[in-house]
């Protein structure tokens, strides 16, 4: 039997800022048993458009994505908020396209999945590459939580990884104030937001945020270098797929033993 | 109230700098929000009553005029005089009238938002009444010359300490030894002062949660009983509400009712839930002599017939704001109208215009929490979206937002250029940034910098990489 193809589609934060959580998340799905394909017609999933009202632009790159990955079994994405865009917010975008089109992208949106979903809902992986001794903490990032439900499976994955001891965060499922175009539009509010994470992601002792998201990492991390907090912040894949050499996110050579 | 939502920024800046407000908006958390998660825990079947209340208002608003012309027949039957006005003057007006026809000096008001949304105060006020807050918090504020910043607990701005303060500068009459170190004290205080003013009051003016067209009927809920004096105890009783607000029957009214409480203050049921049916009969003990009723519309029949139909559920329980992180984090002041927090968002542009209100529905993050706590399901992230798509359209947005987002779409609908651009960007954007890993300062995101470092991107771009290694992990 041929093995399944599943198309990684890698986020625009992932492609320019953090390429090796892009190759932690395609070593993950390649030990689930699938050949991992990168359509080089991919970009932003426009959701950035999307929700700053753009809906012509959303509609642009919807389109254009969902072509490139026309010949995969699963399109794969390494993060909640970029799933939930591809899953829910595509069949939305196109409510009033005809219906050849809308048959496509309701065909899309169905292999659509976010990659722990995908690792351990679809694939049902018992085993990872990587390992990890520490104790580590996981934030919900909002989108693949209250969007796709996904709760369970980045935890349930973080279980198979040896040395890994999981300490809740008093309010895992908080938002971090990132929220795509907000922190940069109200960077006050965002800064209040944020700060309570660092807070809770403080008290619950772990040297090592994670999440699913490089978003809402990105603000985090960012916020804790700022604040010269000790926590590291890294993309979960990074973690189950044994890629740690880079430095955390945010963080140089010199910070990285 | 003058809306002052244009200056959002400036409003949410004054906020954050406000420790007062802070510290007593951090009583949320383990306040209104841990209450609500215990009451919707102890109800297993919270999940089919929130689809069963959702259901209730959309049906009711898919035939809203016949449900109002059934809730109108059944209070004249009742003896309640009911009044129909279009917008918020006329409905400032209807009142006054009333007030005036009854001779009435003094007017004892219970907690009501379109009230609020009216002005009814000031214009009453303006006219030479004296117009009294009932409600403990809305009292309070009165005094303070303020507006709510909380649909349900207008005054949560304040700390308790800051209430004894205002209370010991207003009622110089009592003595200055007194203890009002509890909530309780604070109440009781209060309550003794309001007592004699309900007792002198002409008319009493009360909102209603709903009104029900089977009984003719307007349904409160509060937890301090004032509501249920202001509408027994003067001579004239006059309801203020919007066309939205009527159910069915009393049955549909008890399934919301059953989700309101929960999802305000965690409560099975608020304190006194009072329902006020016509004028007192022969025979009866108490209640007024006069009972009028006046429907208001003031946009409500515009929006149900937009798409912000749906947000015309919303049942004011206040959940979406108490779970909101932007509203945790500046108030409700900060929106500069009547209705903060999510709904306010989307409620507020409806309303009074996008024009000036375009901050608010974008001063969210999407977390989604409203939605996923509003017992009526409104689906407020989209609405808002919705909105942000009007405030495009209409060219609301500063124009070096409005390039950048352009130069984004035309950039990624080309992928070949996106991916060159990409790896120019990243590889410069990666040598000035390897040796630290991210950057304190640039000559762009300046919002972003203020608070906050940007990681560096790491030299080359992942489509760059896969493709030289021809997929597989280089190092
Ligand atoms: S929108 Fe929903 S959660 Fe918010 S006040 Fe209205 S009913 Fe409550």
């Amino acid at each position: 039997m041929q093995a399944a193809r599943a198309g990684l589609f890698v986020t625009c934060l992932i492609d320019l800022i953090r390429p090796s959580a892009g190759f932690a998340a395609a070593r993950l799905i390649e030990g689930a048993g699938c050949t991992v394909v990168v359509p080089d017609r991919q970009t932003c999933c426009g959701q950035p458009a999307y929700n700053s009202g753009d809906r012509s632009g959303a509609l642009a790159l919807a389109l254009q994505t969902v072509r490139a990955f026309a010949d995969c079994d699963y399109v794969v994405v390494p993060s909640g908020s970029c799933a939930a865009m591809l899953k829910i917010h595509y069949p939305r975008l196109f409510a009033n396209a005809d219906a050849a089109t809308q048959k496509d992208v309701s065909a899309f949106a169905a292999k659509v999945h976010e990659l722990c979903a995908f690792l351990a809902d679809v694939r049902h992986i018992d085993a990872v590459p990587g390992r990890y001794q520490g104790r580590v903490t996981y934030h919900d990032a909002c989108s693949g939580l209250r969007e796709l439900g996904i709760k369970s499976a980045p935890r349930k994955l973080l279980a198979l990884v040896p040395g890994v001891d999981l300490n809740e965060m008093s309010e895992p499922e908080a938002c971090c104030g990132f929220g795509g175009l907000f922190a940069e539009k109200y960077p006050g509010i965002s800064n209040a937001i944020v700060t309570r994470k660092l807070d809770d992601a403080t008290a619950a002792d772990a040297g090592l945020l994670l999440a699913g998201d490089l978003g809402c990492l990105m603000n985090i991390a960012g916020k804790m270098s700022r604040t010269g907090c000790s926590v590291a912040c890294r993309h979960i894949a990074e973690v189950l797929a044994g890629e740690l050499s880079d430095p955390p996110i945010g963080r140089g050579p010199a910070e990285h033993p | 109230m003058k809306p002052s939502s244009s200056r959002f920024p400036d409003n949410a800046a004054a906020a954050l700098a406000n420790p007062r407000l802070r510290a007593a908006l951090d009583t949320l958390p383990g306040g209104l929000v841990a209450q609500r998660r215990a009451a919707v825990a102890a109800v297993p079947e919270f999940e089919a009553l929130r689809e069963a209340a959702r259901a209730i208002r959309d049906a009711t608003l898919d035939d809203l005029a016949s449900h109002l012309e059934a809730f109108e027949t059944k209070a004249i039957s009742m003896g309640s005089k009911v009044h129909w006005a279009s917008d918020a003057s006329e409905a400032c007006r209807i009142v006054l009238d009333i007030c005036r026809a009854a001779r009435a000096r003094l007017v004892v008001k219970g907690k009501s938002m379109v009230s609020e949304e009216i002005g009814l105060n000031a214009h009453l006020e303006a006219e030479g009444l004296e117009v009294v807050e009932s409600d403990l918090g809305e009292y309070i504020i009165q005094k303070r010359g303020e507006t709510p910043s909380h649909i349900i607990a207008p005054a949560i701005h304040l700390t308790e300490a800051d209430v004894a303060a205002d209370f010991r500068a207003y009622h110089t009459h009592l003595p200055a030894d007194r203890r009002l170190d509890t909530p309780q004290s604070l109440v009781a205080e209060a309550r003794n002062v309001l007592r004699q003013k309900f007792l002198a009051a002409d008319v009493g003016i009360t909102g209603a949660n709903f009104l029900v067209a089977e009984t003719g009927s307007s349904i409160i809920v509060t937890n301090e009983g004032n509501g249920d004096l202001a509408q027994t105890l003067p001579r004239v009783h006059i309801v203020v509400a919007t066309i939205d607000k009527v159910v069915p029957t009393l049955t549909e009214a008890m399934t919301l009712l059953r989700v309101l409480a929960r999802s305000a203050t965690g409560q099975d049921m608020t304190a006194y839930t009072t329902l006020a049916t016509g004028p007192r009969r022969p025979g009866d003990l108490d209640g007024p002599e006069q009972s009028h009723i006046v429907l208001i519309d003031n946009g409500r029949s515009e929006m149900l017939a937009s798409d912000m139909r749906d947000a015309l559920r919303c049942i004011r329980c206040g959940a979406c704001m108490n779970h909101c992180p932007v509203y945790n984090a500046i108030g409700g002041h900060a929106y500069g109208w009547v209705y903060p927090g999510p709904i306010g968002a989307v409620l507020t542009p409806s309303l009074l215009g996008i024009v000036e209100t375009s901050h608010l529905p974008n001063a969210s993050t999407f977390c989604g929490s409203c939605e996923t706590v509003c017992p009526v399901k409104i689906p407020l992230v989209s609405l808002m979206r919705t909105w942000r798509e009007r405030a495009k359209q209409q060219r609301l947005e500063t124009w070096p937002a409005r390039a950048l987002s352009k130069l984004w779409i035309s950039t990624a609908t080309r992928p070949a250029l996106y991916h060159l651009l990409a790896r120019v960007a990243v590889a410069i954007g990666g040598a000035l940034g390897r040796r630290k890993g991210r950057f304190s300062s640039l000559p762009f995101a300046r919002g972003w910098l203020a608070h906050r470092e940007l990681p560096a991107p790491q030299g080359r771009t992942f489509q760059q990489l896969w493709r030289e290694t021809e997929r597989g992990v280089p190092r």
